[in-house]
């Protein structure tokens, strides 16, 4: 099925990505090859097939006690932060 | 002494054992060899010199008092998508590329505790997605068996630099045959062990259902050695396997004598190269020459594989990926005009093209009206493959095969076209899908360039495995094998 430059664009929404004019039409033709690709799967009869969605057939997802194991590392982690101030993230306003 | 670049992982850990040389000795051998074949190579992100030698200065004191790991003082390197605290860890992105890990991953940290000493941090595929390491922010990595050729992807760089012989054994993450597809074309060996077996803990997520870290090394052996220090729960991963680690190094001394070997005729179809084929069947008859009974199998759903891998690994990726949002950490945009200016254009600078496709790909058959069709189908035809696997072990111990269709191939020549790119890993993707152990041995060579033997066991037999390629790799030589211009 082929994509229309639209729905690149609002796929691109939806993903929070900009895309240049000239990424458009590339992604385009490859998304759209890459869903006619995957399109095989359609001729695999899955009637009364579970979907799988661990490798670990039967494994069930560990729970933890909920009960705090890490230190306060705030001071180390925002090292790595574009903006900080007093201990919190800035970010552009979101409410004027 | 010179010359100890040309040793196994093994045989250098015995060697700093006895003390027949020293850490520092081999460290600064091997800091020279990465010095001088990066500008060719480019299978480094970060060098940490200093900090390796200072390590190694510590390892020769530990084994100086007779003390030590398994891994005192043995040089390795770090793929770049595991996370080593004070060291930037890019994952191969301009998003990451300003990014200093304030933890180590546990596989980071489990290596240093056995003693082992890191050399840097190596190149691969934007975030793992590729398979022939072009995607990266930091430039391909060429093969060492000819520059004009990839190496593989997404391990490219741990793969390179282990074939060029620049580090004994590196560590590597295999979420479609980015440990084994590296290691077929690079003539080494590739270790991805059982999903769950190594902690995903610290390892920069991709597909989260099917990222497992491993080994690439010279030899089976090594990477039992490896392994074994690798491997185990942990409780900050949530899909740790609680289960003991067996000792790999130990189990290789099981003989192949009566071992089960179903060959996959799935894997010998239309797309192989028929010198592969050669060098695979030729592997077989040694196998069976040691008392492997080499009989056929089938996995009728896997040509499946490859459509379902497409839809899978972009949904979990697309997910996975919404957090370098600009805030935290990762790649900022100059001046964003509001806090959606911000997510896109830093998202959209961030990323490369490979990278974006897989994110679009992924919010496209995760959205409203696409996901019965293409995700939950997926999903569905995924349990036919692993069900598929699963019969097929009842009569076999293991399955094997070639690791790819093709010896490595030249540096641009697939990037045009995504799809023929992600048909690389046929083969590979099989054992992703299904969570099973797999390795890749050099089983031959067509026209200088080494071809790769696949070995697939049953979930968590990974010493079967390793001693099903050790027994290989006992029979032959092609394992021993270096690039001319870096033996």
């Amino acid at each position: 099925m082929a994509l229309t430059r639209e729905q690149i664009a609002s796929i691109a929404t939806l993903a929070r990505l900009d895309l240049t004019s000239s990424e458009i039409p590339v992604y385009q033709e490859s998304l759209s090859a890459i869903l006619e690709f995957v399109g095989a799967l359609e001729r695999a009869d899955t009637s009364n097939v579970t979907p799988m969605a661990h490798p670990l057939p039967g494994l069930t997802q560990r729970l933890r006690p909920d009960v705090i194991t890490e230190g306060d590392g705030h001071e180390r982690y925002q090292l790595n932060a574009p903006q900080t101030a007093a201990g919190l993230y800035l970010v552009p306003k979101v409410i004027e | 002494m010179s010359a100890l670049y040309t040793r196994t992982l093994t045989q250098l850990a015995e060697g700093l054992r006895r003390r027949s040389f020293s850490s520092v000795e081999l460290v600064g051998e091997l800091l020279a060899r990465i010095e001088k074949n990066q500008p060719l190579l480019n299978a480094f992100i970060s060098v940490t010199a200093e900090e390796a030698l200072a390590a190694a200065r510590a390892a020769d004191r530990t084994l100086a008092a007779g003390g030590g790991g398994a891994l005192t003082g043995v040089p390795i390197a770090h793929k770049d998508i595991f996370c080593t605290e004070g060291v930037r860890t890019t994952c191969g992105s301009r998003m990451l590329d300003n990014f200093v890990s304030p933890y180590n991953a546990t596989v980071v940290a489990k290596l240093k505790s056995a003693g082992a000493v890191v050399l840097g941090k190596t190149n691969m595929d934007e975030f793992a997605m590729g398979s022939s390491n072009e995607t990266s922010f930091y430039g391909p990595v060429r093969n060492p068996w000819n520059p004009q050729l990839v190496p593989g992807g997404s391990s490219g760089g741990s793969a390179a630099a282990v074939a060029a012989r620049l580090v004994p054994g590196a560590t590597a993450t295999d979420t479609g045959g980015s440990i084994r597809q590296p290691a077929a074309l690079c003539g080494i060996t590739g270790m991805k062990p059982t999903y769950g077996r190594v902690s995903r803990y610290g390892m920069v997520a991709f597909a989260s259902s099917l990222d497992q870290g491993g080994t690439l090394t010279a030899t089976a052996a090594d990477a039992a050695l490896m392994l074994r220090e690798m491997a185990g729960f942990d409780p900050r991963d949530s899909t740790s396997v609680e289960r003991p680690v067996p000792d790999y190094v130990a189990a290789l001394a099981e003989p192949i004598a009566g071992l089960r070997v179903g060959v996959l005729a799935e894997f010998f179809d239309q797309g192989l190269d028929p010198e592969n084929e050669r060098c695979v069947r030729e592997a077989l008859k040694v196998l069976e020459g040691h008392g492997a009974k080499v009989t056929q199998a089938s996995l009728p759903n896997l040509p499946l594989s490859v459509p379902v891998y497409y839809v899978v690994a972009p949904a979990e990726c697309s997910s996975n990926l919404a957090r370098y949002d600009g805030v935290r950490f990762g790649h900022r945009c100059e001046k964003p005009r509001d806090l959606n200016d911000m997510y896109r254009r830093s998202r959209g600078e961030g990323f490369g093209a490979e990278v974006k496709r897989r994110i679009m790909t992924g919010t496209y058959v995760l959205s409203a009206g696409y996901y019965d069709a293409y995700y939950l189908k997926a999903q569905r035809v995924r349990a036919l493959i692993n069900a598929d696997f699963a019969r097929a072990f009842n009569g076999v111990d293991v399955l094997v095969g070639p690791t790819t269709p093709t010896p490595a191939f030249p540096i641009g020549a697939k990037t045009s076209d995504p799809i023929t790119m992600y048909l690389n890993d046929i083969y590979t993707i099989g054992a992703n899908l299904a969570g099973l152990p797999a390795i890749s041995v050099p089983c031959g060579f067509v026209q200088g360039l080494p071809v790769g033997l696949q070995i697939v066991g049953p979930h968590f037999s990974e010493a079967r495995v390793l001693a099903t390629a050790h027994a290989f790799q006992c029979a032959t030589d092609w394992h021993t094998r270096i690039p001319v211009g870096y033996a």
